[in-house]
C-alpha cells in the first residue's frame, strides 16, 4: 500500500466519515483516495474553497460530534493556524496530517522536517498544544491515524500526524486488521441542537471576555497538557543499552539513521538510535532512561536545528547535544552521516 | 383596550419609539434608570391603541403590547 | 386582553450588551421570532461571527457555535454536513462577512450549501472603534477613512446580495432593513423565507439587513435611522434579490 492511502484507509477504518480538503502537493493522493473511498462507507469528501475554509469545516463537524479530517502541507497548514488555535480553544477532537515540503515561503515539493517547531511549539495564537505523531512506516501511518482518531476524542485536542512526501509515496506491505465496527465515544459536549438533549444548550466557544474566566479555561488546558505529557511520550529505541553516541531522528529520516547505526557498529563505534514517535509530548522521559552512558547526542533532522532544541532541553547540558541536518528539500544521505558520526567519535567528543 | 408594558429596567433610552408612536403619547421620563438611562414611559395610556410599533422598532425588547381581540 | 407583542423565549432573558439604538437587538428578535413560529428551536443551530454580534451565541437558547472570524459559512458548512436535517444559520457583520470572509460565503452560496446567513450591514467595523468596512458608502467618514471614503484610496462599497444572484446554488437572497416598523415587518417576512428555503432543501439563503450603528456613525439613534433611510437605502436597495421558481415558497 502507498502511503497515502494508508492514511486515507486508516482514518476510515477509525470511523472518520468526513474529510475537508484543499489540493497541495505531496498530500493531493490521500485526498483523491478518500474522494473515492469515503462515499464507499456512507461518509462525504468535500473540496473547500481553501486551508482556511476546510480547517473550519473541521470545526463545525467536529464540534457536530463527527470524526473528522484534513489535510495539507506546509504552505497550507500555515492557513490552518488560527483554525487549530480555536479547534485547541473550544476543545475539539480531529485529525490533520502534515505531509511536510521543503520551504519557507512556496519553497518546493519535496520532502522536509521544517514545520516541526510549528507543530510542536504551537503554531497558531495562544497557549495551547497539539498532539504530534510522527510515523516512520506505511504501517505506522495506517496504524497512527487510527490512534490519532482515539487520542483526539479521549483528549478533545486536536492530533496532528506529520510526515513527508517520501512516506507519502513509499510503498510497503501493511497488515490490514478486520474491518471492526469502531466505537466512537459518546460526545456529551457536542453541539447538535437542543433536541438530542433537551433543556440545556450547548455552545461550542473558545471566546471568555473576562480574563478571570479565559484564566480558568488556560488552567484546564494546562492540566490536560500535563497529563497527555504524563500518558502518551512514545519512543523507539535502538542499540541503545551500550550506546555512546545516541543519534536522535523522527519520521523518514529515522530510517537512513537506523543504517547508520548498524554501519557505525560494523565500524567499532557504539551508536544507538533514539526515534521519538510522539513529538508533542516530546518523550524526554524515556530519552532520559534509556541514554545514561551517552557521551553525545547527535540530532539529525531535514532542518536548520529544531527537534534539538527538545534533545538540549532534555539532557539539560549532561553531554554535548549536536545537529545534523539536510536543507530545501534534500535528504540526509548515510554516508554523510555516518562521516558525521565518525567525526564526531575520532574527534574526542566521546570519550 | 390596549395596554404597553414597559419594563424600564432594560430602556437605553434611545427615543425610537417616541418617533413612531402614531398618537405621540411615548414620552422620555424626567429620573434615571439603574443602567443610567433616562427610560421611555407612556404618559397617557388610555391613549394607547396597541398598535405594537413601538414594540417592534426598540431594539432592547423593552416593551410588550397586549389588546382586546376583535370579536369575529 | 391577549398578548400581542412579548420577547420570544428563545432569546435569554437578559439586557442586550449593544450601544443605544443599535438595531442588532431588532434582527436578533426577528431571527427568534422566525425560529419559533417555525417550530425549529429543536433543530436549530447558530453560528455566531467575530465583532460585536459575537455575543449571539449567549443570547440564543438554542445550541450555537462561536466561528472565527468570517469563517463562520465554512463551520456552518462542516456543521450541516455532518447534521443535514438540522436547520444551520449563521448571524454576520459586514466586517466578518463581506471582507475577511469573503471566500466564505461566496463558496458556501455557490456550493449550494443549505445554510441561511443573516448578513448585518451597518456600513462600518463597530467593535474595533467604527474602522471602514467594505460596505462602508462614498464618502461616508469613519475612523480610517477620515476625509471620507473616496474611490482611489477605498474603491467602491460592495453591494453582497447583487453579487450572489448569477451563483445557481444561491436559492434566496433578500435585502432588508430595521430602521421603521414597515420595513422590519418585512425584514422578518423576508428572514422567514429565507429559513423557509433551507428548510425545504432548495439551497443557499442570504439575508442582508441594513442595521444602524449610532455610536460609530456619530449620530443620536434617531438620526442613525434617518441616516440609514437616506444614506443607505438608496445605495443598497431593499427588496428580494431572488427566490426560487416553482412556488416552493407560500406566499
Amino acid at each position: 500500500m502507498k502511503g497515502n492511502e494508508a492514511i486515507g484507509e486508516g482514518a476510515v477504518r477509525a470511523g472518520c466519515r468526513y474529510f475537508f480538503g484543499y489540493p497541495i502537493t505531496p498530500q493531493s493522493e490521500l485526498t483523491h483516495y478518500l474522494a473515492k473511498r469515503l462515499p464507499e462507507v456512507g461518509g462525504l469528501y468535500l473540496q473547500a474553497e481553501s486551508e482556511v475554509a476546510s480547517i473550519n469545516m473541521v470545526y463545525g463537524a467536529a464540534g457536530a460530534g463527527a470524526r473528522v479530517m484534513t489535510s495539507s502541507s506546509g504552505p497550507g497548514i500555515s492557513l490552518m493556524q488560527e483554525g487549530l488555535s480555536y479547534l485547541a480553544g473550544a476543545e475539539l477532537p480531529c485529525v490533520v496530517v502534515n505531509l511536510m515540503r521543503g520551504g519557507p515561503g512556496l519553497g518546493n515539493i519535496a520532502p522536509s522536517q521544517a514545520d516541526y517547531f510549528q507543530a510542536t511549539k504551537g503554531g497558531g495564537h495562544g497557549d495551547y498544544h497539539l498532539i504530534v505523531l510522527a510515523p516512520n512506516s506505511v504501517q505506522e501511518l495506517l496504524d497512527f491515524t487510527g490512534k490519532a482518531f482515539e487520542l483526539a476524542d479521549y483528549y478533545r485536542n486536536p492530533v496532528m500526524v506529520m510526515a513527508d512526501g517520501i512516506m507519502a509515496q513509499m510503498m510497503e506491505p501493511v497488515e490490514l486488521k478486520d474491518e471492526a465496527q469502531v466505537e466512537i465515544p459518546a460526545k456529551p459536549w457536542a453541539a447538535t441542537g437542543m433536541i438530542d438533549h433537551p433543556g440545556s444548550k450547548r455552545i461550542i466557544n473558545s471566546c471568555y471576555v473576562i480574563p478571570e474566566e479565559m484564566e480558568a479555561v488556560n488552567i484546564r488546558l494546562k492540566e490536560k497538557y500535563t497529563q497527555i505529557t504524563l500518558n502518551e511520550q512514545a519512543s523507539e529505541g535502538y542499540l541503545l543499552e551500550d550506546a555512546e553516541i545516541v543519534l536522535v531522528a523522527f519520521g523518514t529520516v529515522s530510517r537512513i539513521c537506523r543504517a547508520v547505526v548498524e554501519k557505525a557498529r560494523q565500524l567499532g563505534i557504539p551508536a544507538g538510535l533514539f526515534r521519538p514517535i510522539t513529538l508533542w509530548p516530546f518523550p524526554a522521559e524515556e530519552l532520559k532512561r534509556t541514554t545514561g552512558k551517552a557521551k553525545c547526542f547527535l540530532s539529525v533532522e531535514m532542518n536548520m536545528g529544531q527537534m534539538v532544541e527538545d534533545v538540549q532541553l532534555t539532557i539539560n547540558g549532561r553531554a554535548p547535544v549536536y545537529h545534523y541536518g539536510r536543507l530545501g528539500g534534500m535528504v540526509p544521505v548515510a554516508r554523510d552521516v555516518l562521516q558525521e558520526v565518525q567525526k564526531l567519535y575520532s574527534g574526542g567528543v566521546v570519550k | 383596550m390596549a395596554r404597553v408594558i414597559f419594563r424600564e429596567e432594560r430602556c437605553k433610552g434611545c427615543r425610537l419609539c417616541t418617533a413612531v408612536c402614531p398618537r405621540g403619547i411615548i414620552k422620555m421620563s424626567g429620573h434615571i434608570n439603574e443602567m443610567g438611562y433616562h427610560p421611555a414611559a407612556v404618559e397617557e395610556p388610555e391613549k394607547c391603541t396597541g398598535c405594537t410599533l413601538c414594540a417592534l422598532v426598540c431594539p432592547d425588547i423593552v416593551i410588550e403590547v397586549e389588546r382586546e381581540e376583535k370579536a369575529v | 386582553m391577549k398578548k400581542v407583542f412579548k420577547r420570544p423565549e428563545i432569546l435569554k432573558d437578559v439586557p442586550f450588551h449593544y450601544c443605544p439604538g443599535c438595531t442588532h437587538g431588532v434582527a436578533h428578535r426577528l431571527v427568534a421570532e422566525v425560529i419559533e413560529e417555525l417550530g425549529i428551536r429543536d433543530i436549530a443551530i447558530g453560528v455566531a461571527p467575530v465583532g460585536c454580534s459575537v455575543f449571539v451565541m449567549d443570547y440564543f437558547e438554542i445550541d450555537m457555535f462561536q466561528g472565527s472570524h468570517g469563517r463562520a459559512p465554512a463551520v456552518a458548512t462542516g456543521i450541516k454536513r455532518v447534521l443535514p436535517d438540522r436547520v444551520v444559520f449563521t448571524y454576520q457583520g459586514d466586517g466578518d462577512l463581506a471582507a475577511i470572509g469573503t471566500g466564505e460565503f461566496v463558496h458556501a452560496a455557490t456550493r449550494g450549501e443549505k445554510i441561511t446567513v443573516i448578513f448585518i450591514n451597518n456600513a462600518i467595523y463597530g467593535m474595533t472603534g467604527g474602522q471602514m468596512a467594505p460596505t462602508t458608502i462614498m464618502g461616508q467618514v469613519t475612523k480610517t477613512t477620515p476625509f471620507g471614503r473616496d474611490r482611489e484610496t477605498n474603491g467602491y462599497p460592495i453591494r453582497v446580495c447583487e453579487m450572489l444572484v448569477p451563483l445557481e446554488g444561491a436559492a434566496y437572497l433578500a435585502r432588508v432593513a430595521v430602521h421603521t416598523p414597515k420595513a422590519i415587518i418585512q425584514a422578518k417576512k423576508f428572514i422567514k423565507r429565507a429559513f423557509e428555503v433551507q428548510l425545504a432543501g432548495l439551497g443557499f439563503s442570504l439575508v442582508e439587513v441594513l442595521s444602524a450603528c449610532p455610536t460609530n456613525w456619530g449620530l443620536s439613534p434617531l438620526e442613525a435611522v434617518k441616516w440609514l433611510e437616506e444614506n443607505m437605502v438608496p445605495y443598497y436597495p431593499l427588496g428580494e434579490y431572488k427566490s426560487p421558481a416553482g412556488g416552493a415558497i407560500n406566499d
